[in-house]
């Protein structure tokens, strides 16, 4: 009976259609907006991944995100080496600072200092120039993105365009002149301001005077050692905290989505697609239902059980919400292709259509439910019925 | 009627009443129903609108529960056993015509009349080939593929007839086959559903008030007022 209930439901083209379209348009909504919405949170931890040397990331306690600049003491560096398990430790530093360009543009950058002897943490491509030209004097590496955008500049006095920032020309960080000796590319993160790498003793000559100015360590755990429980043991030994990358990451992503209310939002979007397919699919669904009721009668009078006809409409209703489902996956995978190459955040991870196929499945079942209980009230007797 | 025919009963009705609703609303649809229904013949049951036959078949073919009294269909007291079990007798033991049809629009003819082998368990491709026999049987071998809206009236009927009797039912139940037909046709639909359907362990109960079919009828049960007024046996013509 699971094919006939079937061909009832492929016979009518257009009801049919219409029911797939319903359910294949509240999987885009959900899955599209679920994409976006790991688009945002993957590019909260962006940095951290580009940042690829180091296991583990050392930091103050109270730092939550990337941005949160909350300084250890020097010593800090000392003692996080000193900690069994730790190979190497390189420090970092990071901070808004003010830049103006040539042309008198003002922007606010990020300025990240490397260490000066190894340059670890540096960004994984360099696009123009040198990672070592960074040991020259004044020397800053600027994002290709940020110079065509942010950083780019006028020639001159009254040109309307502008042009890429370019290696060899010149910016002033906190009114200290540097020089760019390269352009690198990075993924795209969730803070939007210029990202600026020069090394971390000419990061603590230009930036303005704090009692402490190290943020983050980086650190390497010796082969052997368990990069978990190193990370614990320099939180008990120094006071300070230390994550691997994907719990730096976790912790960044769960502050930002804390403060910023993006899960929230996401989470209306997502939420009102799942109440428009449960309308759009329910109100089809029951229409397809209420019009079979007849058919339905006369095979109980002809001896189909109440299980049986659950069966059949479980059937109708599984098959439509999974070429709905799928059509929609497709779409938001087809959007998503256009989507990545622009700027906008993309993200179709496995737990996208993992939730929204299980959304979709609830939305359906719902919507059975509902009519399903008119076709096990019916009276096979009905059928005897004008 | 064959001389050597051996009737047996196949239903049993013994002062059967069904009352829809309740107090004042009350309908008294059956008031007290004594009916036997042979074997090996066709049984008529006529009167006005109203008179309580689509309620007395309803009761008889276990679709409807009865208020009082008795009914037996091949021995069997089918009102007292749960729907489960009701329902599967029903598969088993009657075939319908219904007034209306109710051929499953999007389903092929062959479709259509397999749908009682299948709700019995049979695999779907040997329903469609039985299906497709008794289509033969009832002059539609070439419209198996067709849908319900591509026959005309008569040929919906026949559909609905090889339905009603592809799992060759001890009881077939028909509600108004005539109808919606036209003299001739309903003439013909009833010539076939005699020829096909009469056999010695089966027997057939026709709901109707079309008086122009009622020389094919073995026998003819008025009712009236919710009451079997008299049964008198046809012409024995056939």
């Amino acid at each position: 009976m699971i094919r006939i209930a079937l061909r009832m439901l492929l016979g009518d083209k257009l009801k049919y259609a219409g029911l797939v379209a319903g359910l294949a348009f509240a999987t885009l909504l959900i899955t599209q907006q679920g994409s976006i919405f790991a688009g945002f949170v993957l590019r909260t931890g962006a940095w951290i991944r580009d940042t690829g040397q180091a296991d583990l990331w050392v930091m103050d306690k109270q730092v939550e995100f990337t941005e949160d600049r909350k300084t250890m003491l020097d010593s800090s560096l000392l003692r996080v080496r000193g900690v069994e398990g730790v190979e190497w430790a390189v420090p970092m530093y990071k901070a808004y600072m003010p830049c103006r360009l040539s042309d008198g543009t003002r922007v606010v950058v990020r300025v990240i200092g490397l260490d000066d002897a190894t340059l670890l943490g540096a960004p994984p491509i360099i696009e123009s120039g040198a990672l070592e030209a960074l040991r020259q004097d004044r020397a800053v590496l600027i994002d290709a993105a940020d110079a065509q955008d942010e950083l780019a500049i006028r020639e001159a006095l009254g040109d309307t365009s502008k042009r890429p920032l370019q290696v060899g020309d010149r910016l002033d960080l906190n009114d200290h002149e540097m020089v760019v000796v390269g352009r690198y590319r990075r993924t795209t993160e969730f803070f939007w301001d210029p990202l600026i790498y020069t090394t971390y003793t000419r990061a603590l000559a230009i930036a303005p005077p704090e009692r402490r100015m190290l943020n983050f360590v980086l650190a390497r755990v010796k082969p052997g050692y368990d990069h978990d429980a190193v990370a614990a043991k320099i939180s008990e030994l120094s006071g300070l905290q230390a994550y691997t990358e994907a719990g730096f990451e976790a912790r960044s992503e769960e502050f930002i989505l804390r403060k910023t209310g993006i899960l929230a939002n996401f989470g209306i979007t997502i939420a009102l697609g799942f109440v428009i397919g449960v309308l759009i699919s329910g109100q089809l669904l029951y229409n397809f239902i209420l019009d079979n009721q007849r058919s339905f009668a006369a095979m109980k009078a002809m001896g189909a059980s109440n299980f049986m006809l659950l069966r059949m409409v479980a059937a109708q209703v599984l098959f439509a919400a999974f070429v709905g489902f799928g059509i929609g996956v497709g779409l938001t995978a087809l959007s998503g292709n256009f989507l990545e190459k622009s700027e906008l955040a993309f993200n179709m991870a496995w737990q996208v259509p993992v939730f929204g196929g299980i959304a979709i499945l609830i939305c359906c079942l719902f919507a059975a439910a509902l009519s399903i209980s008119r076709v096990l009230r019916l009276e096979p007797a009905v059928v005897f019925k004008g | 009627m064959n001389t050597t025919t051996r009737h047996t009963l196949a239903v049993d009705c013994r002062a059967l009443t069904k009352q829809y609703g309740q107090g004042e609303n009350a309908v008294q649809a059956l008031r007290g129903v004594d009916l036997d229904v042979r074997t090996g013949e066709m049984t008529y049951l006529v009167g006005p609108s109203g008179c309580g036959k689509t309620t007395l078949i309803s009761v008889i073919a276990g679709t409807l529960d009865r208020t009082s009294g008795s009914c037996h269909v091949f021995g069997d007291d089918v009102a007292s056993w749960g729907e489960r079990k009701r329902a599967a007798w029903r598969g088993r033991n009657v075939g319908f015509v219904f007034q209306a049809l109710n051929l499953v629009p999007t389903l092929t003819a062959a479709e259509n009349v397999a749908v009682p082998l299948m709700i019995l368990g049979e695999g779907h491709d040997a329903a469609l080939k039985r299906a497709a026999t008794m289509l033969e049987r009832v002059d539609l071998g070439a419209r198996t593929r067709s849908l319900p809206a591509q026959l005309s009236g008569g040929q919906q009927q026949r559909v609905a007839i090889a339905r009603a009797l592809v799992h060759e039912p001890r009881l077939v139940v028909c509600d108004e086959p005539t109808s919606a037909l036209d003299h001739e046709t309903g003439q013909r639909v009833m010539e076939l559903l005699r020829s096909v359907a009469s056999r010695d362990d089966r027997a057939l109960l026709v709901v109707t008030h079309d008086s122009r079919i009622f020389a094919l009828a073995d026998r003819i049960a008025h009712m009236d007022d919710g009451r079997v007024e008299r049964v008198e046996s046809a012409p024995s013509s056939h």
